[in-house]
């Protein structure tokens, strides 16, 4: 009898323990990463159809027409978003050196050539958005006013390879002279 | 009779042991991808930043996973012929996304966010363990309710600079204590209210 009484109670129990696990971890909702039921091709976070413009995209994309003010801010904004998404081929220098084209990344431009020093802002926004020939774009992930911030770093990375000693603050100007050059 | 009540109460046990087991968390569990990537090679190896590939980490409640254009930044150009990355270069051609499993995982019923850790200058390794030393992921925590309280108690200790959130291997200065307290301070962390339920059930 207490057998049985156990092997009841432990199915019982087991009935239980089963039951803990019907939460309601899996809801029939859709969720940002998951799998869709509703779309055909399974992706719940689908693309606009063609020719939509969202809210304020136009606004967003007005942003790219003027340069902002330069700033303390926008240069180390800039430093950062370059440090993240362009110095794996173009180094934190910007000579072209960077860790991927040691791995076999064709080599691009050094951004301490004559010509690009002398291209407009509009060319390095261009090949952000656009890319460039082996290189892919960068749009979907640099928005607008980060593409600003790194034109910005871009200019004083320049400015940092390219500049005569006599413009030099003076402090500067003798740490580099006595260091025997 | 008693002895039914007995294993009834020491298999509710050994069941809430169980649920509570590296088991039923998958923790530490390698899960089978589409590709083997692996982060050891990405992040220590070529010093990628988390954000090159989870770049809504900052702004939104998910990290996300970087979509196929991502990886054929390098890869249209470097290790083009390699077998492993077939089908990255077959989701490419197809518009097929790759469909990676989700190792981190929360019951549906739970409210996650990660923009405000990522904010408030709780550090990727906090969660999900060195990633960088992983070949494969696995998850490093339990994602249990007790876990996420333990924190949201007291985040003093867990905390670091916003500068610091994405570094593997930053360590506190001598005086941690301290340091987490001027931490809650400057990042006006309102630790009290934490703990309520509606916080991460809403
Ligand atoms: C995965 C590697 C890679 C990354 C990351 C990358 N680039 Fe490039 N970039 C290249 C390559 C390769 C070229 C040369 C392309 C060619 O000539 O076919 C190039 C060329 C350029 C050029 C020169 C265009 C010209 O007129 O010659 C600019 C400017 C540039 N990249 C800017 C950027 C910026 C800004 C970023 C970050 C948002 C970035 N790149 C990220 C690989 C990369
Ligand atoms: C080159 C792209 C890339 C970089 C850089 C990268 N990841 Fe990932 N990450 C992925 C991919 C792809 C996955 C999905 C496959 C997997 O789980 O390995 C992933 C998955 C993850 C997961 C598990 C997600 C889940 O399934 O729950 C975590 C956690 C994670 N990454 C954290 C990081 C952290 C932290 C960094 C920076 C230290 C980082 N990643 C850098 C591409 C990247
Ligand atoms: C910024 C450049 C870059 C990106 C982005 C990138 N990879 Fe790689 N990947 C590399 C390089 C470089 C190697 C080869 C490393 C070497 O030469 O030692 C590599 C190697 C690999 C390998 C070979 C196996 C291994 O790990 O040794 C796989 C698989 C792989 N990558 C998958 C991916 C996937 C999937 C993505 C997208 C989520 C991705 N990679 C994104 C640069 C990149
Ligand atoms: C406070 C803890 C915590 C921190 C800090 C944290 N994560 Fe997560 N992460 C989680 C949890 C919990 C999940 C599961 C989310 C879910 O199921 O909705 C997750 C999921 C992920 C995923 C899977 C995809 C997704 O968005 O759900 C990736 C990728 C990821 N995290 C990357 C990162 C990166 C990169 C960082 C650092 C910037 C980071 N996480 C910081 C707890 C954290
Ligand atoms: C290592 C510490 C840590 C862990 C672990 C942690 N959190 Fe947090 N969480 C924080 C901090 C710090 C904040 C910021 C609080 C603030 O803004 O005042 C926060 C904020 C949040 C918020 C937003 C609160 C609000 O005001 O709306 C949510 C939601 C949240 N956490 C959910 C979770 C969940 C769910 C888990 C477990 C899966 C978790 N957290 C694990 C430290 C942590
Ligand atoms: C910091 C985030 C957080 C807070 C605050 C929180 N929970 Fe949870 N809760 C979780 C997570 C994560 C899970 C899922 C993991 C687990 O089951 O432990 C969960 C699971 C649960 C479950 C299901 C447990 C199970 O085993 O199925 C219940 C019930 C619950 N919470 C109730 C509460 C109540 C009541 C409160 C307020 C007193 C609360 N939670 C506050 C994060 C939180």
């Amino acid at each position: 009898m207490t057998g049985r009484a156990a092997v009841l109670g432990a199915l019982g129990a087991l009935l239980l323990i089963a039951a803990c696990d019907q939460r309601m971890i899996k809801q029939d909702k859709d969720i940002v990463w998951g799998e869709s039921k509703l779309f055909e091709d399974g992706k719940v976070v689908q693309a606009p159809p063609p020719g939509t413009v969202a809210r304020g995209e136009l606004a967003y994309e007005a942003t790219l027409g003027e340069r902002p003010a330069m700033s303390a801010a926008l240069l180390a904004r800039g430093q950062e978003r370059f440090d993240i998404f362009c110095s794996p081929c173009h180094s934190r220098l910007g000579d072209g050196e960077g860790m991927i084209v040691q791995r076999g990344m064709p080599h691009p431009p050094s951004f301490h050539s004559q010509r690009l020093r002398e291209a407009p802002d509009e060319h390095f926004l261009q090949v952000i958005a656009n890319g460039y020939g082996a290189m892919y774009s960068y749009a979907s992930r640099v928005p607008p006013t980060d593409r600003w911030a790194i034109v910005a770093y871009i200019r004083a990375l320049q400015l940092s390879q390219n500049v005569e000693v006599a413009a030099l603050p003076a402090d500067a100007r003798e740490r580099l002279e006595g260091a025997g050059r | 009779m008693i002895a039914a009540a007995a294993s009834v109460v020491g298999l509710l046990v050994v069941g809430g042991g169980v649920v509570r087991s590296d088991y039923m968390t998958r923790q530490d569990v390698v899960r089978e991808q589409p590709v083997p990537f692996s982060h050891q090679h990405h992040v220590a190896g070529l010093g990628l930043d988390c954000r090159y590939c989870h770049t809504s980490v900052e702004e939104s409640a998910t990290a996300g996973f970087p979509p196929t254009h991502t990886c054929m930044t390098c890869h249209s150009q470097i290790w083009t012929d390699a077998p492993l990355l077939e089908p990255v270069r077959k989701s490419l051609a197809t518009g097929t996304p790759l469909r990676w499993t989700w190792v981190n995982k929360l019951p549906q019923f739970v409210y996650f966010n990660h923009s405000i850790h990522v904010a408030k200058g709780v550090g990727c390794v906090t969660c999900h363990g060195r990633v960088d030393t992983m070949p494969l992921m696995r998850r490093a925590q339990p994602l249990l309710m007790q876990w996420c309280l333990d924190c949201h108690r007291n985040p003093a200790p867990n905390l670091r600079p916003r500068e610091a959130v994405f570094d593997m291997t930053w360590t506190p200065p001598a005086d941690a204590e301290a340091f987490g307290k001027t931490l809650v301070e400057r990042y006006h962390i309102d630790v009290g209210n934490l703990t309520h339920c509606y916080i991460c059930h809403r």
